[in-house]
Order: structure tokens, then sequence, then C-alpha cells
């Protein structure tokens, strides 16, 4: 990116009525907290300043503008930004003015009314401390050509600084118009406006120039490929002529170096007006695009271009670059060869071709240019040269040992996945992305303990420590990493990262506890920039500098966050809970009490009679009650069963059967391609790269279902219970007068609006003086140990793409099994079968019914687990242990409860008060700081 | 508008005190009516002897009352060294003085606080030949703010309208002008959007008396965070009055000096106007008093004067004449702050700021 395009402001149009039906639909509604949403989705997606626009025939457009701009207020997430009021009615923007302590923009006032009304309203502007976007409008209309738009824009120019407003206040949108109409007049719109703007930017000084780009493609509306092309090469020719910010939508920004270039050409002609045939072929070109879109949407994946092979004609060197930008590792080991016999010795390959290569997918990826995929299979590339190339340095070494040449890595990384937690996809890609940058990294993967991880840290000599973690309570660990630390004197840097980490917390609890230095890192692509500043003596004070400083401004923050809303009183809570007539609620009764298991293999260890397995029939997702394979609701079979018992009652299950019920969106995620799934794969940005990826994945779900390469095994079951208070009892039987367990329950007690609840899984459950039974649910359900094994397979071979591929599939079939087995839950439960759903409507959760997780928002105390593994014996039937955090091995594993309440639905309980945990610890029979050490980062107070 | 409007001779005045100098404010008004153990009987007067509330607090009504002992405080502050004092008028707007039943009196109570002071200042005038003594006059943020709910389940609640603000500080300020200050000083600003609507209430009056004074502009930065009560960054704040043209911008309230010290490093660097700092005498103790003495004090201002921070450095809640005095005395012979050349960068801003160059 050119300086320019560094200093070029996006200004989101997600909030403006006429341009996103998606807001004008919420705002219609009156749905506030959705409206809010987007504007915060576009700040997030780095919108430097938000464009509001609420104008719309039926809605009351100073009211509306005023309320949503005082809700903006109480958001700081949104209202960081500047905001830019837009409206075609004077009163709507003054209304808004009322309502900005910041600085905002209004949008727009124009010399169309005339000169005094302009000054008018440019004078009360300078009142009210705006700036002003000053359309190239007079008295006779709208400005589309060069002569017209700099003729009018000076006028205006000359008429407000002559009233005293600011010339950097002055924002000019020369009307960006249409082109490819058809109409030969409009040909040269695109050129007319690059060409005023660069006159306006030189000769007028100070002004600004915007405008609103989404016009210029608008004879291509419906063909989004060509209009994103058609915007990102606008802006790329505006921006050079000086234009300083455009309205656009933040989320989909392209590159124009990475338009494919035939389309590129083409848009360039039509913007450029270059070619009089341009508009013809652009439509053409648009329309070959849009069948080929068509057609591979129909197919599922996009068809595979023709292969290029013309780069197999370049030199050696030009080829490994290309194969490592590209990823392909097809011809890397003849080529890395070839290049041996070329270089005197095998490490200048490594740091020659090699590197030069990794240097330029380290470069594209920092630049947003390259994404997380496409890294990780040049790094495959990138090992597989090396490894082919480790005899030849092996034998070197000897003789470089004798001559005292050693080389040396950039620095030595330690990282690992904390005590009591599993998940590594996350460690892993970061392993890899740092040595793809030549950091020697020292993996030493799941479930390590702090002492182990210290003593290899000093034992290697790492020049930073990195901690992975993604289960609530791997937090309290890190803290202890961190004191751990202290006290054996160590200085390295610490990093901290995963999913359940924050800067907030790490700011807040860990790096108080290290004083030599704690970075939180967001994501793998951060990772090369913060460690290779930590290992820079001169990057490293100025980075800790800033990393502390921020800090110190998220501890005051978590300060202010906490002292300002206080909580209710857990006694005011409760009453707040909501009320429901237990007299004619619908509580279905389960087909079946006691447990049912599923699995297509035995447990590891354990043979099944091959006679047992063939009586079982498949009950499948429209087939679900079958009265004859039930256990008996009684705490002897839930408990005490022997294992063949247990596997006499196992339903046979395929991995086929889970399959459809994959919800791709969080698989992109894994991978750190930002965007909803379908919409992704024809993402402007990342849809390439995310179709590749879904091929890919495609390819190796159906290899792992042909090869049966996973084990998934399943158990739900079904108990009646009563509640009491926030808790529930679970009873042997419908007499209820033995009680099982009881899950005691945690409740919302941030204060809400008046005609809101302070929700608690217990309210779910029919009270015990009720007089009715009730029934609450549980499950488990494991994609295996296969998942481990098979990504090991290809780990061991140094390919962690498919390595980490394995792992994201297995995440994604546990998942898939949790809706399945929810899906027969509610059958089982009767109101399931009746249910008229989609695949698509089922993995949205469009159904009654919930199945909250332990250790998740709605119940976060990890310790439920256990509770649940006693009660329906767990491990025997799934052979999911719990670590000693309680996070489930093998990783891919979900487990939680079933609630059939019509009403029930996903909350997060929030923070708690020390009243509320004070009595959860009485409830739950524990002491209170183990509860609080449970249930810590939910906390309002300080333990 | 502005390209019609005149300048008030005031700003020669002042602009040859700072390009002298290191000015000097006044201390807490406040703090200092404390020591003379005034009761009931003294707010009321004659005047509001049958007025139905209790007036005991409301200082301000002590310029139509007890004239004598706010003009007293005054010259205490210019005797002390001060250059500048400002009226007793910060609670003196109709939302101010609803508390009181007084909305009627507003004009009266800013008349009156605008004679205390300049009777003050004439005296020290006539006292040293040559020397000139300015009147601020004090306008406060009120008790109602424009951008924050009242009722945190109402998020878009607000307890008062911008139009109900700008009317309340309209009438304070025409009081103000027509009394005969020097200068205007809006301060104590926690809520940007008040702000906004005493500089759009002080523009429109402007325009009336086809005549501009000098515009004070102060926020107070409420705890470590370094921002508004209202939420912003000191940058953004500035960017949101920037239009107002200020005389001099700065920071005043809340915090104590040692801790007002990123902030005011921040706001000189950015400030294209004079800057101003009168921190509290440090933070409140446990008993809400202020134990910061005049020598600690000053010598944190000199630090601030030495290291280019301020044109103009005074006291706020907790400061005495005492402390004036040692404040005057270590900002003597400091050089003075320059002030950097405007930018013709577009600078806006939400709760943080945004550049465009």
């Amino acid at each position: 990116m050119s300086n320019a395009a560094a200093n070029f402001l996006v200004v989101g149009e997600r909030t403006n009525i006429t341009g996103s039906p998606r807001f004008a639909r919420m705002l219609k509604a009156g749905d506030w907290d959705g409206c809010l949403a987007i504007a915060a989705q576009q700040v997030e997606n780095g919108a430097n300043i938000i464009d509001i626009n609420v104008d719309e025939a039926l809605i009351d457009g100073e009211a509306t503008m005023v309320k949503f701009l005082n809700l903006i207020s109480a958001e700081p997430d949104i209202c960081r930004v500047p905001i830019m009021l837009d409206s075609s009615k004077w009163s709507v923007l003054e209304a808004g003015l009322q309502c900005l302590q910041g600085k905002g923009v209004v949008n727009s006032i124009s010399l169309k009314d005339g000169e005094e009304e302009f000054l008018k309203r440019a004078r009360l502007l300078m009142r009210y401390g705006a700036a002003a976007v000053v359309m190239a409008f007079d008295e006779e209309g709208q400005a589309a050509t060069r002569d017209e738009k700099v003729r009018i824009c000076t006028r205006a120019y000359n008429l407000l600084t002559g009233i005293g407003f600011l010339p950097e206040d002055i924002i000019f949108d020369p009307n960006i118009l249409t082109v490819a109409t058809g109409i030969e007049e409009h040909n040269n719109y695109a050129v007319d406006f690059f060409e005023a703007t660069k006159i306006i930017k030189d000769t007028l000084p100070g002004a600004k120039v915007s405008g609103g780009v989404s016009n210029v493609s608008f004879s291509f509306r419906g063909n989004n490929p060509v209009r994103e092309a058609m915007h990102t090469a606008f802006l790329y020719h505006a921006i050079r002529e000086g234009m300083d910010m455009a309205i656009v939508n933040a989320g989909m920004l392209g590159v124009y170096d990475e338009i494919e270039p035939k389309l590129r050409d083409l848009v360039d002609d039509v913007l450029l007006n270059r070619n009089p045939e341009a508009t013809d072929k652009l439509i053409t070109h648009a329309e070959e695009l849009k069948a080929e879109a068509d057609a591979a949407k129909a197919g599922g994946v996009v068809a595979a271009k023709p292969a290029a092979a013309a780069w197999r004609e370049l030199s050696v060197e030009a080829r490994m670059s290309h194969a490592l930008v590209k990823g392909i590792d097809a011809f890397i080991e003849a080529d890395t060869e070839e290049c041996r016999q070329k270089l005197p010795r095998p490490l200048d390959i490594i740091e020659g071709p090699l590197m030069d290569g990794m240097r330029v997918v380290g470069d594209l990826f920092g630049a947003g240019k390259m994404f997380l995929p496409q890294v990780v299979k040049s790094a495959r590339v990138m090992k597989k040269a090396v490894a082919y190339l480790t005899p030849f340095m092996e034998e070197e070494k000897a003789k470089a040992i004798a001559a005292g040449q050693v080389t040396k890595a950039q620095g030595k990384f330690l990282i690992a996945t904390v005590k009591g937690d599993v998940h590594d996809i996350g460690k892993n890609i970061v392993g890899v992305v740092l040595a793809c940058n030549n950091y020697e990294v020292i993996d030493m993967g799941v479930m390590v303990p702090c002492d182990k991880i210290l003593t290899k840290a000093k034992e290697i000599g790492a020049d930073v420590i990195g901690l992975s973690g993604l289960i609530t309570p791997s937090l309290d660990e890190m803290v202890h990493v961190a004191k751990e630390m202290t006290r054996q004197g160590f200085d390295v840097p610490l990093l901290i990262g995963g999913a359940t980490t924050s800067a907030a917390h790490s700011a807040v609890k860990v790096a108080p506890e290290y004083a030599p230095g704690v970075v939180h890192v967001l994501d793998a692509s951060r990772v090369v920039n913060v460690v290779s500043a930590l290992l820079s003596d001169e990057q490293k004070p100025a980075f800790m500098a800033e990393n502390s400083s921020k800090q110190e401004e998220q501890r005051v923050q978590f300060e202010a966050r906490r002292n300002r809303k206080p909580l209710l009183k857990i006694k005011q809570a409760r009453e707040r809970a909501p009320q429901f007539d237990w007299a004619t609620i619908d509580i279905p009764k389960p087909a079946f009490l006691g447990t049912k298991i599923f699995g297509s293999q035995p447990v590891a260890g354990v043979v099944l009679p091959a006679e047992a397995l063939a009586k079982e029939g498949d009950p499948g997702v429209s087939s679900p009650t079958e009265p004859g394979s039930t256990t008996p609701a009684t705490t002897d079979s839930a408990q005490s069963a022997a294992a063949g018992d247990l596997l006499l009652d196992t339903c046979h299950l395929e991995l086929g059967d889970i399959v459809p019920f994959v919800d791709w969106g969080p698989f992109f995620s894994a991978w750190e391609l930002h965007g909803r799934y379908p919409d992704i794969l024809t993402d402007d940005v990342v849809g390439e790269e995310a179709t590749k990826l879904f091929a890919d994945a495609k390819e190796m779900l159906q290899r792992i279902v042909d090869e049966k390469r996973f084990s998934p095994r399943a158990i739900m079951g079904f108990q009646p219970a009563n509640s009491v208070g926030d808790s529930v009892e679970i009873y042997a039987d419908e007499a209820r007068s033995e009680v099982l367990d009881t899950l005691h329950f945690l409740r919302q007690q941030r204060e809400k609006p008046a005609n809101q609840n302070n929700h608690c899984l217990a309210d779910y459950i029919a009270p015990k003086d009720s007089g009715r039974i009730d029934y609450i649910g549980g499950f488990a359900v494991t994609a295996g140990s296969g998942v481990e094994t098979f990504s090991k397979e290809f780990k061991d071979d140094g390919d962690d793409y498919n390595a980490i591929m394995v792992q994201a599939l297995g995440d994604r079939i546990a998942e898939a099994m949790a809706e399945l087995f929810h899906k027969k839950a509610r059958d089982f439960s009767g109101y399931g079968q009746t249910e008229d759903l989609t695949m698509q409507e089922m993995i949205r959760e469009k159904y009654r019914g919930v199945r909250p997780a332990p250790g998740y928002p709605a119940c976060p105390d990890h310790t439920q687990k256990p509770q649940l593994w006693q009660l329906f014996d767990v491990e025997a039937a799934t052979g999911i242990k719990l670590t000693e955090s309680n996070a489930m091995y093998p990783a891919s594993s979900v487990s939680g409860f079933y609630f059939n309440h019509p009403d029930s639905k996903y909350f997060a309980v929030g923070k708690l008060g020390r009243d509320q945990v004070t009595d959860y610890a009485k409830r739950s029979g524990k002491e209170l700081a183990d509860a609080e050490k449970w249930l810590g980062p939910y906390l309002d107070y300080d333990a | 508008m502005s390209s019609t409007l005149s300048d008030s001779p005031v700003f020669s005045d002042l602009n040859a005190l700072f390009s002298r100098r290191i000015g000097v404010l006044d201390g807490a008004m406040g703090s200092v009516l404390q020591g003379y153990g005034l009761e009931e009987a003294d707010f009321r007067g004659e005047r509001f002897a049958d007025h139905p509330s209790d007036l005991k607090g409301n200082n301000d009504l002590l310029c139509l009352t007890r004239p004598d002992i706010i003009q007293e405080v005054h010259e205490r502050y210019f005797a002390a060294g001060a250059d500048i004092v400002e009226t007793n008028t910060f609670s003196s707007t109709t939302i101010g003085q609803a508390d009181y039943s007084l909305e009627s009196v507003v004009t009266d109570l800013n008349t009156a606080a605008v004679q205390c002071a300049r009777r003050a200042a004439d005296a020290a005038e006539k006292a040293t030949l040559g020397r000139r003594c300015f009147v601020a006059g004090a306008i406060g943020p009120l008790n109602r703010t424009l951008s924050m709910s009242p009722d945190v389940n109402r998020p878009e609640y607000r307890a008062v309208v911008w139009a109900e603000v700008v009317e309340a500080y309209t009438e304070q300020v025409r009081a103000l002008i027509a009394g005969g200050v020097d200068t205007l000083l809006v301060e104590t600003i926690f809520d940007t959007l008040n702000s906004k609507a005493a500089l759009f209430a002080i523009d429109t009056v402007f325009e009336e008396t086809a005549t501009r004074l000098p515009v004070m502009i102060s926020v107070t930065i409420t705890d470590a965070s370094g921002r508004t009560l209202s939420g912003q960054t000191i940058k953004a704040f500035y960017h949101s009055i920037r239009h107002a043209k200020p005389f001099s911008v700065g920071i005043n309230c809340a915090l104590g000096a040692k801790e007002m010290r990123p902030y005011m490093e921040e706001l000189a660097s950015i400030a294209e106007c004079y800057v101003t700092c009168y921190p509290n005498a440090g933070l409140p103790n446990a008993f809400g008093g202020y134990d910061e003495d005049p020598a600690d004090m000053a010598a944190d201002l000199a630090d601030f004067a030495s290291a280019g921070f301020v044109n103009l450095v005074g006291g706020c809640c907790g400061s005495t004449p005492d402390h004036i005095a040692a404040i005057a005395e270590g900002v003597k012979g400091l050089s003075v702050r320059s002030v950097p050349a405007r930018s013709n960068a577009l600078q806006l801003s939400g709760l943080e700021p945004l550049t465009v160059a």
C-alpha cells in the first residue's frame, strides 16, 4: 500500500438504511440491539467513522436519530469512532448534532437550495462544531463532468472559507456516478471523478475528498464479484489522486493487486475509459464469471482453474519460491535436489531460495494478502525441502563442527498447552508460523504441568515461553505459571494465547504476577511480529513499554467497568426469575429413562461380541423410540453396570450419519479465516482460500469416513428431576424419593430492564412444590481417540497442514454429534418428531430446548462434568476422560444437559456477586475458596 | 457571524501577558469560604429571608447576600499574585439554581458576581501602578448531562435536552458579558456535550453583542483512565471543542498535579492555543479534604512550566491564597510555552480522536 492508502479512511455504510436492508429491517422492527450490533461490527471490521442514516418515509427521522445516537453513546466499542450524520433532512442532521459529544461529520450540505441556505447551515455547523460533506451540487443540479465538479466545489470552498469555515472541515463529495450503463456520456464518469479529485486536492488547500463508492458499479448489481472488483479498483485510482475517505462496507474491501488480472484489466478499461468496447467486454466477462460462480455453487466446489504449468519453465530458485508461495509440494524434492547440485552447501539452499520464498510468504501474510491455510501449506513445502536436505546437512555437520561453524536459529520458542487443558489446534498453528520464520520451536504438547514447562525452558535456554489454553480453568493455571516464573527468577517474556484468554485477563491477572513481561497474542498472525520485537534489543524496550501501558489502561478500564454497574443481590435476582404457570406447562416425558449408548466401535480395549452388534438397529434421526433398547432408570444400571452390559445396549452409530450435521461456520475461524459460511467461499478477500480449504476439508472428511479413522461414541440419558431454588434434584425414579445427585446452577445478577428476567437453568425444571414430575437429560459425545492418532500420523510426516485439518475436523464431528444427539433427544422426548426443520435451521438451533455445556456461559462451573460422568458412567460408555481441570480428553468431545422447557434458551450467567458464590459453595458443599477458583473469571470481586 | 465580529481588547492584553511570563489564575472559592463559618442567615440575607427552601451551601448566592466576603476572597487572590480571578458563578444557571428554586435570580447572581470580582480587580490595579487584573466569567458543568443517562435501564434516556442546556447557558453568558467580564471560562467539563452546548450559547451571544471575548476551556480528567467522565480521551476532547477557537484549553479539578502530568503533557503537545492547568491540592483524603501544601503544589506546577506544558497556572479544590502565592512565586521567571502553529488536518473524534492529515 502506498502512503496515501495507509491514511485512507473507511466510513462504514452498514448503519445506513438506504444501503443496508438488514439495518433497515431491524430499525423498522425496533430491534435496537440488532442495530447496535451492526454498528459495533462495522467498527470491529475497521470502519474509521460510521455513517448513520435513518431516512425512511415511515420513520420519525429526528426521534429515531436521537434515540439511536443516545444508545450508541452508551456503547464505548461503537462511540469510540466519530459519527457521520447522514440525512437529506436538515432537521434530522441538527437533531443528531445535538447528541454528539465528539466531533462528527454532517453528510451533507450543498448549494442545491442556494447560497443563503447553504451559508446559514454552514454557520450553524461551525457553532455545533462539525465537519461537513459538501456535495458537488448547485442550483442547477448535480455536477457530472470534471469541470462542473471543480467549478461547484471551488465556489463552495470560497463561500465557506469566506465566513471562516475551517478549510480542513470541508469534505467534498464530487459525486461518484454509475459507469458502464451503455450510455456513452456516462463512460467518462469515473475519470471525471479522478481528475476532479486531483484538481480539488491541488487547488483547494485543506479540503478533503470523499464519496459513496457503491454507486459506480450500479449497472452490475447482482454480480458481487464484479462490483467488488470495481470498488477496489475505483478506490485504488481515486486514492492515488488524493481521495481521503469513502463510504464503503468495511468488511468487504479487496486488494487491487489481487483482483484476477483479466477482470482487473477490464474493470480498469471501464473506469479509466480507455477502450470504447470496455463496457461490452466487462459485461461479457461478468456474465462468464457469474455463470462460473453459479456452476461452482451448484457443484459445491469451485472448479479447478486450468493448470498453469508455465512456472515449471522458470529457474530453479524461482520455482522453489513459487512452490513455497503457492504451497505446492509436488516438485519440491526434485527442485531441492537440482538446487543442491547447483549450490555449494545444503544450508545455502535453506538460507537462499527457501528463506527468500518464506520471506515472501511472511510479507504477504503480514500485509493481509495471504491467509493462514496458505501459510501452513507453505510451511509444509518448506519442511519437506528441509527434510530432504537434513541428511546432507548431517553429513556436513561433522565437518562444520570441526570448522567451528554452527548455525543458530533466530531464537528458541517454547510453547505448551497448560496442565488440565487438551486443546492445541491454535498452539500448533502458532508453532508452525514461528517455525516458518526460522525460530526454533519446542512444542511440549498438551496438559503440560508448570514445573515441566519451566524445567524444559531452563534446560534449552528458551528465549520466549508461550502458554495456550481453551477452557477457563486454564486461565488460573497461566497465572500460576507466571507466579512460578517470578519465584524461579525467569526473565524471558511470557506469551499468552488461546481462545479463552484475552488481553484484559492477561493485563489484569497474569501481567501483575510477572514483571519481566507478559504479552497477550490475539492470534497466530500476530505472533511473528511479537516474537521478533521481543527478541530484538532495539525493538524490545519500546514494544514492552507500549505493551505495559496498554495493560495498565486495560486494568484501569477493568476497574472502571467493574465499578460502574453494581450487580443485583442474589435475592433480588431470584425475585426476577421468569415465572411459569407450572400447572399448564408442557412437560414431555422421555421415551426412556436411564441411558442409551451409541458407537461404531467398542470402547478401546473392550471387544464387542459380533452377535450383540448385529442385534442392534440404528435408532436414526427419524425413528426415535425404541422401547426395547432402554436401560431401567435405577442407580444400579447407571453406575454399576459391567462394561459388557453397557455394550449390549450400544446402538449403532456411523460416521456417515454425523456428517450432515456438521456446521462449517466455526471450521473457518479455526483457520483464522473470518467470515460467514457459506458467504466466506465467495468473499472478495478470503474466498479463494476458503474455497480451497473447504475442498481439502471435504476430501479429508471423506477419507476419514471411508477409512473409519474416527470412532465416535456417545451416551445420552434422562432422569426424573425437580428444581429446588436454583438447584435441580435428580431422582432415581419417578417416585422421586431417592435423590441421586443435585445439580447446582447459577443465576444472572446483572441489572436488567424491567421487562427482562434474571435467568438460571433451574428455572426450566418444574419446582418440587409444583407437584409435577419433570425430567433433565444429559449427554456426552466424542469423535474418539482416532482424531489424535490420525493427526499424529500427518504430524510425524511433517505435514502440519493435514495434522491441523484432522484436528479441526475432529472438533466439527464432535459438535455435529452434539447436534445429532440433541435431535435424537428431542425425538425421544416426543416434540422433536413434529419438528419441521431443514438441516440449516437445525444447525442454527431453531428448535425448542437447549443443551448447555458445563463450563460454558449458562452453567460456567466445569465441576458439573464429574457429576454428569458419575451419574451416567460416561467414561465407561464413551472413553472420554476428565483431566484435573475437567477438560475432556479426547479433546474432540462435547457434553452437556438437555432442557426441554418450551421457553428455555441460551444465556450467559455473567458476573457473579460474592453473595451468590457463597450461597453456591454452601449448596454444593464446596469450600468458598474452591468455588471461587472454579468460577474465577466470572467473579465480580477479588476473591 | 464570526467574520463580522470584532475582538475585545482583552485579547491583546492577555497576549501581552502570556508572551512575557506564565500567568497565574486564582484558587478555590469554596475552600476559602469554609473558613468564614457562614450560616444560613448569611446565605439568605435580607432579600431571601423568607425563601421557602434552605439556601446554605449555595455559594453563588453570596454574591448577592454577602458581596463583601466574595469581594474579599477575590482581593486575597489578587494579593497572592493572581492575574485572573474567576467569578463566583459556577452554578449560576437556571439548571444549577433549580435545586434552590432560585431560577428567577440567575441574571442577578451573575451580574453581582462580576461586580464583586471587578471591584477587587479595580482595587488591585489601583494599588500597583501598571498592574492589569482580569476577571473570568466562570461557567460550570451543570448537574445534568447530555451524554449520559441517569437511568442504567434506559440508556437512551436523558435528564435534559440540548435546547434546555443552551438556553440555561445563554442566560448566564448574557449576564456575565453584560456585567463586564474580560473572558469566559467554561470549566470542570466532565461531559463534552454539555460544554459544546455552553460554547454554542457563547457563540450565539457573541453574535448578539458583535464582540468576541477570549474563551477559555478547561476539562476534567476523572481518574487514571485519562478520560473524561463521559469517556473521551484528552485528544478526543480537544478535537470536540477546537471549533470554538479557544483562547486557552486546560485541565482542572478531580486530580492533583502529579496525577495530571501525562494528560497535561499530551494536551500541551496538541493545543493550538494557550494551555492552562489548575489542579486540586492533591487527591481528597479520607475526610474529603485536600492536604497538599502550597510548596508541593507550587513545585509540581513549576515542573509543568519548566517542561513547557503551560501558559497559565492556578488551583482548584482545596487550594487557598497561600497556595496561589507559592505557585506565583514558583513559576516566576520560567520560560513561556510557545503556541504551535495551527494544523490543517481534519480532526474528528468519538471517544477517541481521529486525524485526517
